[in-house]
């Protein structure tokens, strides 16, 4: 999606993308606490996404982000001016909401315009920048359409034209995926992404799809009740979870017991010691501790071979390029492993082995 | 504001933090802004009455309860009031229902003409359709003396009074609540239900009795408490036709004229009571039944096909169609009669325009008109500004003090106009400011008080459904384009309120219009309007002005629906031809 030459609007998104700071961030409701003490920052032009199960507190952060939640406590930072006492309407932020919040009473190109009309630009400019910000999001012509006459996905890109047009420092988005069907999500959010990075904007995404986080952004912060878990490359959260809840909540896993020692980690399931190599966070101490085991991780070894645990199938699900099995070893402990051997069926008696090393290991 | 733990600055270029300040706060602060001036407006208006109502009725203490529970004719009133209520109820749930069953659940020729013509009641005045049925009615009405002389009887068949005559008129006007209510509930109604039930083996009565009444609780239980609060309140009716009968409405009216203000307070207070009693009731029942409908409504009808139903049907809807045409048809041929020429006859003998053309060119007759118009006018526009503000309070904003706001602006709906009457009356009829109470009683603006007072649950509730189907984000998004509160206000609230606005705004116009029960409270004969005059004129039997008024006033009625509907149109088509 990259293009040779940058439009005067992309430029000047690109060079007012700010740095967004986040210190200790805290929202009561009651005696609930929807955010505890909450600090992330993202660099200029970065994507971060947040996410989170429902009930976790994302929301409520980027709706103080958005300056419409008021913190209990902490600071918002925008190039390092503090911003938390700032209304919405002075934070030059832009924001695609969940179910769009398109003004229904206006066509497409007033929707898009709004933004700037608010900021008492002239309605010729008005006009052709908006049109530039639909071409932006691959609406060409849509400017005089009626916002019902929309397709979800049109919706998605008229917000994010609404968004974008008036050039914000931040760009906020919540859950702008999740109103999509699966086929049209899986598009969108290719070309979320190469939109977002094209314009370089600062982004803060919130979503409760792993999957959406992993394929948009650049880095994930991942909160639990409230509090941040940890912020890194989808990768480094799926390879080197800092803490059991993050292990459990990205990716399928089996948490399974284990005795660290060094930089290896002795399992006992299955009626068999086993020493892995681990991928050892620098705060976990020797001792107890539970190891990662991923399913692509694992793998059916051959029935006589001696480095394995014996199983018995007992689930098999069918998902095209792979197949997923539940085993269960002779002590009880089930165990899920991604494959593509055909051939194996419920009931089948398996042997299992690690296939991938270093395991992460977590503290228990 | 705190923070639980020091929170360091990420970069040191601002140094000093920037002065701690909550866009929460000033949200709030501007939440109060706009809360404060109608607050005090409702207390002024809608609280102060009603508490200047009840401390009168204890000004000397228990004197005028006792006299009030000592008085025959106003335990009588009492009784009465509930029950006419009670039946008034009973017979509109009559007629209402297995007509929203006829009209919803079969299909048969004529079925658009008569749903259409189901709710022609409820567009006459409540003063016009009272004088209709003495027209048709009465002792010298039309369908009177049709009988007589059918039946060859010495005397008239029946007498337009009492109990009876009241109820009547109860059922033929407020019915349509009935109807309307229960035909929308099963219209919303997802046939799939019935279909499940008749699949699980239930015969067609057991599929009425458990399945569809009971998820029709809810429409039943608010169109009843509709009637009941319209027909304890009710005061036309009893007014022309209760013969010797009293009503507490009436009773309040009389002790008024002979200058029994404790009395009348105490009248005033056990009426306001009893009604807001039955609300409380009603919506607990409600309540207690509601159900959210799984999937949407589809309600489909049964052809009918029996030969018995294909040959009574036709009689049948003809009969009906013409005694609710009936009403209408007759106060449009009074007003055409010559004055004195329908006495002994069963329809008038010599027609005319002059009742109209008087109506134009003698400027006495053009008062009325011209004070029904504009002090509805008045009334109307303030209900625009204040309900618009109110209702977005209540919809849009979280604050302290919502659920009273709520509960203010239904008041005016609990209590029955007579009572709103004679709390204005009660409080403005002298100036002591420390008490906010200003001298209005005899003057213009009296009458726009109370019709503003009335319109304020119409536009509020109105206003507020247009409001709840806006998404609230929207409010969000614009502020969050950088808009302005008062740009935010005028191009997304206000569009997003403007169906609700102009649909309450019309109600609230047509009840101002032909507004009759707190007029009669309240009217001087400066700012008399025209339903105070229709009465006049029936007084002095001139039969046909008082019918050419009552034409004029459904014609206006007709104007202003027109014209909201207009203006709702003409907006639709602007935003789609943008």
């Amino acid at each position: 999606m990259e293009r040779e030459t940058e439009s005067p609007d992309e430029t000047a998104i690109r060079e007012r993308a700010g740095t967004l700071s986040l210190r200790g961030m805290t929202r009561r409701f009651g005696t609930h606490v929807a955010v505890d003490d909450l600090s992330l920052d993202i660099a200029p032009g970065e994507l971060m996404a947040l996410i989170g199960a429902s009930g976790s507190g994302k929301t409520t952060t980027l709706r103080m982000v958005a300056g419409y939640e008021s913190p209990d406590g902490g600071r918002i930072f925008l190039d390092g001016r503090d911003i938390t006492s700032l209304p919405p309407q002075r934070r030059d932020f832009g924001m695609v909401f969940q179910h769009y919040a398109l003004f229904p009473h206006m066509s497409v190109g007033e929707n898009v315009a709004f933004g700037l009309e608010a900021r008492g630009i002239r309605r010729a400019e008005r006009r052709s920048r908006a049109e530039r910000a639909l071409a932006n999001v691959g609406l060409e012509g849509a400017v005089k359409r009626q916002v019902q006459s929309l397709s979800g996905g049109e919706q998605q890109r008229v917000a994010l034209a609404r968004a974008l047009v008036i050039e914000p420092r931040v760009l906020l988005l919540d859950e702008p995926l999740s109103n999509l069907d699966p086929t049209l999500r899986r598009s969108t959010r290719e070309e979320l992404r190469a939109t977002l990075h094209r314009l370089g904007v600062t982004s803060l995404f919130v979503t409760h799809d792993q999957e959406d986080a992993f394929a948009v952004a650049d880095r994930v912060a991942v909160i639990r009740q409230g509090r941040l878990l940890q912020v890194g490359r989808a990768d480094e959260l799926y390879d080197r979870p800092a803490s059991r809840a993050v292990a459990e909540f990205i990716g399928h896993a089996t948490l399974v017991p284990g005795i660290l020692a060094g930089s290896e980690v002795t399992v006992a399931i299955g009626g068999r010691e086993w020493r892995l190599s681990a991928e050892r966070p620098p705060a976990v101490p020797d001792g107890n501790v539970m190891a990662v085991l991923r399913p692509d991780a694992l793998a059916f070894a051959s029935p006589d071979s001696p480095s394995g645990w014996q199983a018995e199938v007992t689930e098999r699900r069918f998902a095209g390029a792979l197949i997923a099995y539940h085993v269960k070893l002779s002590d009880g402990v089930h165990l899920e492993l991604y494959g593509t051997e055909r051939d194996v069926r419920v009931g089948d008696l398996v042997s299992v082995r690690v296939a991938r090393e270093p395991v992460a290991v977590v503290a228990p | 504001m705190t923070s639980r733990r020091a929170a360091p600055t990420p970069h040191t270029a601002t140094g000093v933090p920037a002065v701690v300040g909550d866009p929460r706060a000033w949200r709030g602060l501007g939440t109060w802004a706009l809360a404060f001036p109608v607050f005090l407006l409702l207390a002024w208006a809608v609280v102060l009455p009603n508490v200047t109502v009840i401390a009168g009725s204890f000004a000397s203490g228990l004197e005028h309860w006792r006299e009030f529970v000592n008085s025959p004719a106003d335990r009588e009133a009492l009784w009465s009031t509930l029950v006419i209520s009670f039946w008034s109820v009973f017979a509109a749930a009559a007629i209402g229902i297995p007509l929203a069953f006829l009209l919803t659940r079969f299909e048969f020729r004529g079925r658009r003409t008569l749903s259409a013509v189901a709710t022609l009641p409820a567009v006459l005045p409540p003063l016009v359709g009272v004088i209709a049925f003495l027209f048709l009615y009465g002792e010298t009405g039309l369908i009177t003396r049709v009988v007589q002389i059918v039946f060859r009887l010495e005397q008239p068949p029946w007498t337009l009074t009492g109990l009876g005559a009241i109820i009547f008129v109860h059922a033929y006007t407020m019915y349509v609540f009935v109807f309307l209510f229960v035909a929308a509930g099963l219209e919303r109604m997802d046939t799939s239900l019935d279909e499940a039930a008749s699949g699980l083996g239930a015969s067609r009565a057991r599929r009425l009795a458990r399945i569809t009444l009971p998820l029709l609780t809810p429409s039943i239980a608010g169109a009843m408490l509709l009637v009941f609060m319209n027909s304890l309140g009710s005061f036309s009716a009893p007014y022309i036709f209760g013969g010797g009968l009293r009503v507490l409405s009436t009773q309040i009216l009389s002790s008024k004229t002979i200058g029994a203000m404790g009395l009348a307070y105490v009248e005033t207070t056990v009426l306001a009571v009893s009604a807001v009693l039955a609300l409380i009731v009603f919506r607990w029942f409600e309540r207690r039944r509601r159900y959210v409908m799984p999937g949407k409504g589809r309600a489909s009808r049964v052809v009918v096909r029996s030969r018995v139903a294909r040959l009574a049907g036709p009689v049948l809807g003809v009969a009906l169609v013409t005694t609710l045409v009936l009403p209408h048809a007759m106060v449009v041929l009074i007003s055409f009669a010559r004055e004195g020429s329908w006495t002994t006859q069963i329809l008038p003998t010599s027609y005319t325009l002059d009742n109209f053309r008087r109506l134009a060119t003698d400027p006495q007759l053009w008062v009325p008109i011209r004070n029904s118009v504009s002090m509805a006018a008045i009334a109307t526009v303030a209900n625009i500004i204040v309900c618009f503000a109110a209702a977005y309070l209540i919809v849009l904003r979280s604050f302290r003090g919502r659920r009273l706001l709520e509960l203010l602006v239904a008041l005016p709906w609990a209590i029955p106009a007579t009572a709103i009457g004679i709390g204005l009356v009660a409080t403005f009829d002298r100036n002591d400011l420390a008490t906010g109470r200003v001298l209005l009683v005899g003057t213009f603006a009296i009458l726009p008080l109370a019709y503003f007072v009335r319109g304020i649950p119409l536009v509020v509730t109105a206003t507020e459904g247009s409001l709840k189907q806006m998404d609230p984000s929207l409010e969000d998004a614009a502020r969050g384009l950088g808009a302005s509160w008062w740009l935010t206000m005028r191009r997304v609230v206000l569009p997003a309120a403007r169906p609700g606005l102009v649909a309450g705004a019309m109600l609230a116009a047509v009840m101002a219009v032909g507004e009759f029960v707190a007029s009669i409270v309240l009217y001087t004969r400066a700012n008399r309007p025209i339903s105070i005059e229709i009465l006049a004129q029936l007084r002095d039997l001139s039969f046909g002005t008082a019918a050419a008024y009552s034409v004029l006033l459904i014609g206006l009625t007709l104007v202003i629906t027109l014209s909201a509907r207009w203006l709702e149109g003409r907006a639709t088509a602007g935003e789609h031809a943008a």
